[in-house]
């Protein structure tokens, strides 16, 4: 068991995210059925109100939460206790987090912030919205400044001696969470919070889309790389192998944090004021940053081989048998990964121009962000939680809630079979994402598109059980489940590896680095922006 | 850094593939001209409807088979609201936003674009197969979003 004053910190900022993820679930529910046109939603609730909630709450805060209080977890098992100035450093980020999230959901259901998760300027919510944004992001890097802290204290107290392996890849995750957020401060600060408080009265919308789409892109790999630091380090453990190597699973958190930020680009290949050249390189990094992901992929599939062949498996594919299918630690996380391969190549045609331009902006991209967000990592979050919370309560995972636990992960993937499945297909005929239920008088069309709107609200009412299902297996868990010691899995590295070389270990290189890549990919553009950008636009409240 | 030989030929097999894809993207766009909608364009938003062209927002015949639309993107819908071609027209749109940020996207084609204010959007698309062909926002603008679209006919 780690320190209980980490394990209460950690514990803290799960219950916030599974609060957050509650809730959003609740609004994705209606959302299903609302598109559906089975129901009409009271007066006083609108669409974009709830589709604004549920995006805040998910995306932006069942993930940090959870993510911070898993990388808290784990550095605390891998590096010891938390040293003081880290731990009251994390609090006050728990803090000011908490605060922050409470704000905005309480403007969101006041109706002064439908605005959407992306909150797209000239669109202009209530500056309370702006200011509560800043208190999570400002909170969370406090977070990160006590992680960074507690590596260094750790660093010289051991005399600089390799750090543990987990450690590492949390350092990183924050390094690049804080590199990514500098971009979204910088708009909500410069730019929205003065405009929608009146001091200035007008916005240059393309700036600050552009500030978002540099953060909104590295957002997706700070969801990606924690459920990654389970892949690598935690699975191995729980399936009887060793990390394949700790080398290689370093140098590919290195490679996310350098080709993950400079390409934001690639969500606005459609918008004017950009020229397709930027475009294009932009696009090019972008397809760099698969090749972690494909290093990913092979250690994990190495690891599964050779554990399974140690178990005695014998034939091409006999190891898939022996894999434990059964233990819910692996099950969740494993069922995530194999989706992540048809989700990852969706990431790719999203990325390349042509085909961006029949997607952009349809269904079709909230199918692929509920299959690599709200199902490779959210299942891989589960999976997490299922050990992490009875290890930090002091309880045990029992053998039925481990059961319980297994058929959430299918009715998780049965249901987004049927709702991301749907989101595919009506979006390639055109249906777009982010629009209440319509018709369009009656247009030939879009009637088409009704049926899959159905199936979308089928696999949402499954999601919606399977979510009331997860919550009452962490309350269990939490509170009920018999007391004990639980296992924190952690993977060890194969003897044959080779050995890690120090230079994976230098930051002020990889920063380096990767502030040079940004400032090639932005700088001429975003000088251009400044220079030739047109005048600016008041904010408007069309809801 | 050593690596399995495995590891190596698969992250050379994606290598390669990455590199076709993009080879695939790039001759597309730079040899046969597909290229991302990316105007550059400027106009003051709060002028746009009393600026020319888009103060009178119209489709107009520009040449043999080519005709030009002149569009306005307003919270909640566009103007003209109604437009006929004959088939096998090639139409250029160009779009403005008087307001808040809109999406012009019309089912069936490849036409998808942004439409920022303060920038002006193009696109060009040949309708060679007649029918009524829905024209529709596809980014969130306000209460209304879903109601803003209109049609255009394409005649045979
Ligand atoms: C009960 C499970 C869920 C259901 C039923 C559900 C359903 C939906 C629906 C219907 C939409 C909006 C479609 C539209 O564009 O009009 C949506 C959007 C979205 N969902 Fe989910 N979802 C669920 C879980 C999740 C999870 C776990 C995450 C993330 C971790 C997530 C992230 C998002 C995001 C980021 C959006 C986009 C919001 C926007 O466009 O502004 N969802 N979801
Ligand atoms: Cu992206
Ligand atoms: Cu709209």
């Amino acid at each position: 068991m780690i320190d209980k004053r980490d394990a209460k910190l950690s514990l803290f900022f799960l219950s916030i995210s599974f609060l957050a993820l509650f809730i959003g679930a609740i609004a994705g529910l209606l959302q299903t059925l609302v598109r559906s046109g089975t129901i009409e939603l009271p007066l006083s609730i609108g669409y974009y109100q709830l589709l604004t909630a549920h995006g805040v709450l998910l995306a932006l805060i069942f993930t940090t939460f959870f993510i911070v209080g898993f990388l808290y977890a784990g550095i605390s098992k891998t590096m010891g206790a938390l040293y003081d100035v880290p731990r009251r450093t994390g609090w006050l980020g728990f803090v000011m987090m908490t605060f922050g999230t409470i704000l905005a959901t309480i403007f969101i259901l006041l109706n002064k912030a439908t605005v959407l998760y992306t909150f797209y300027a000239p669109l202009q919510a209530s500056p309370w919205f702006y200011v509560a944004l800043v208190h999570v992001v400002v909170g969370s890097w406090l977070c990160a400044f006590s992680m960074w802290n507690q590596y260094y204290i750790w660093k010289k107290k051991t005399n600089n001696k390799l750090s543990p392996l987990f450690s590492y890849m949390a350092v990183m995750t924050m390094a690049l969470w804080f590199i990514a957020t500098l971009g979204v401060a910088a708009t909500i600060l410069l730019q929205f919070i003065p405009w929608s408080i009146g001091w200035v009265d007008k916005i240059d919308i393309l700036i600050s889309r552009t500030l978002f789409w540099y953060f909104g892109h590295p957002l997706v790999y700070f969801w990606l790389l924690p459920a990654y630091m389970c892949w690598y380090v935690v699975i191995p453990k729980i399936i009887g192998g060793k990390i394949f190597s700790d080398a290689l699973a370093r140098l590919a958190f290195v490679l996310f944090l350098l080709f993950s930020i400079p390409v934001g680009f690639h969500h606005q290949l459609l918008e004017p004021g950009i020229s397709h050249s930027w475009k294009f390189f932009q696009v090019v990094l972008t397809f760099m940053v698969i090749v972690p992901s494909l290093m990913t992929a092979f250690s994990m599939f190495a690891v599964f081989e050779t554990a399974g062949r140690k178990k005695g498996a014998r034939g091409l594919f006999g190891w898939v048998k022996v894999l434990p299918w059964k233990d819910v630690r692996f099950f969740a996380p494993m069922m995530g990964m194999l989706i992540f391969v048809p989700a990852g190549a969706g990431g790719i045609i999203n990325a390349s121009h042509q085909l961006n331009q029949v997607i952009h902006n349809t269904l079709w991209v909230t199918g692929h962000f509920h299959l690599t967000v709200a199902s490779t990592v959210a299942l891989t979050f589960f999976g997490i939680a299922y050990w992490l919370v009875p290890y930090l309560s002091g309880r045990t995972l029992t053998p039925q809630m481990n059961k319980l636990g297994i058929i959430q992960t299918i009715m998780w993937t049965i249901g987004m079979a049927f709702m991301s499945g749907a989101m595919h297909v009506v979006g390639l005929f055109g249906a777009p994402r982010r629009t209440a239920y319509t018709t369009y008088s009656d247009h030939p069309q879009a009637l088409d598109w009704v049926p899959y709107q159905a199936a979308m609200a089928i696999g949402g009412t499954i999601l919606f059980l399977a979510i009331l299902l997860l919550i009452y297996i962490i309350g269990y868990l939490a509170f009920k489940a018999p007391i004990g010691e639980m296992d924190f899995p952690l993977g060890e590295v194969e003897e044959k590896a080779t050995s890690t070389p120090i230079i994976l270990e230098n930051w002020k290189l990889w920063v380096g680095i990767s502030a040079a890549l940004i400032f090639i990919a932005y700088t001429l553009p975003f000088w251009h922006m400044i220079e030739h950008g047109p005048p600016g636009s008041p904010g408007y409240k069309f809801w | 850094m050593h690596m399995h030989k495995y590891e190596k030929i698969w992250l050379w097999s994606g290598a390669v593939c990455l590199t076709v894809f993009l080879l695939i993207v790039g001759v597309s766009a730079y040899a046969m001209g597909n290229q991302p909608p990316s105007h550059m364009e400027t106009i003051d938003p709060k002028e746009a409807a009393v600026t020319a062209p888009f103060d009178k927002p119209r489709m107009t015949k520009v040449g043999d088979q080519e005709y030009e639309a002149i569009m306005l993107a307003q919270a909640f819908t566009f103007t003209p609201s109604k437009m006929t071609v004959p088939k096998g027209s090639t139409v250029h749109f160009k779009v403005t936003s008087t307001d808040v940020v809109h999406g012009f996207q019309i089912p069936s084609t490849n036409v998808n674009m942004m439409v920022t204010p303060g920038y002006v959007s193009k696109i060009s698309y040949t309708f060679e197969e007649p029918g009524k062909y829905l024209i529709l926002c596809n980014e969130y603008c306000g209460v209304g979003h879903q109601v803003m679209a209109v049609t255009l006919e394409v005649m045979s």
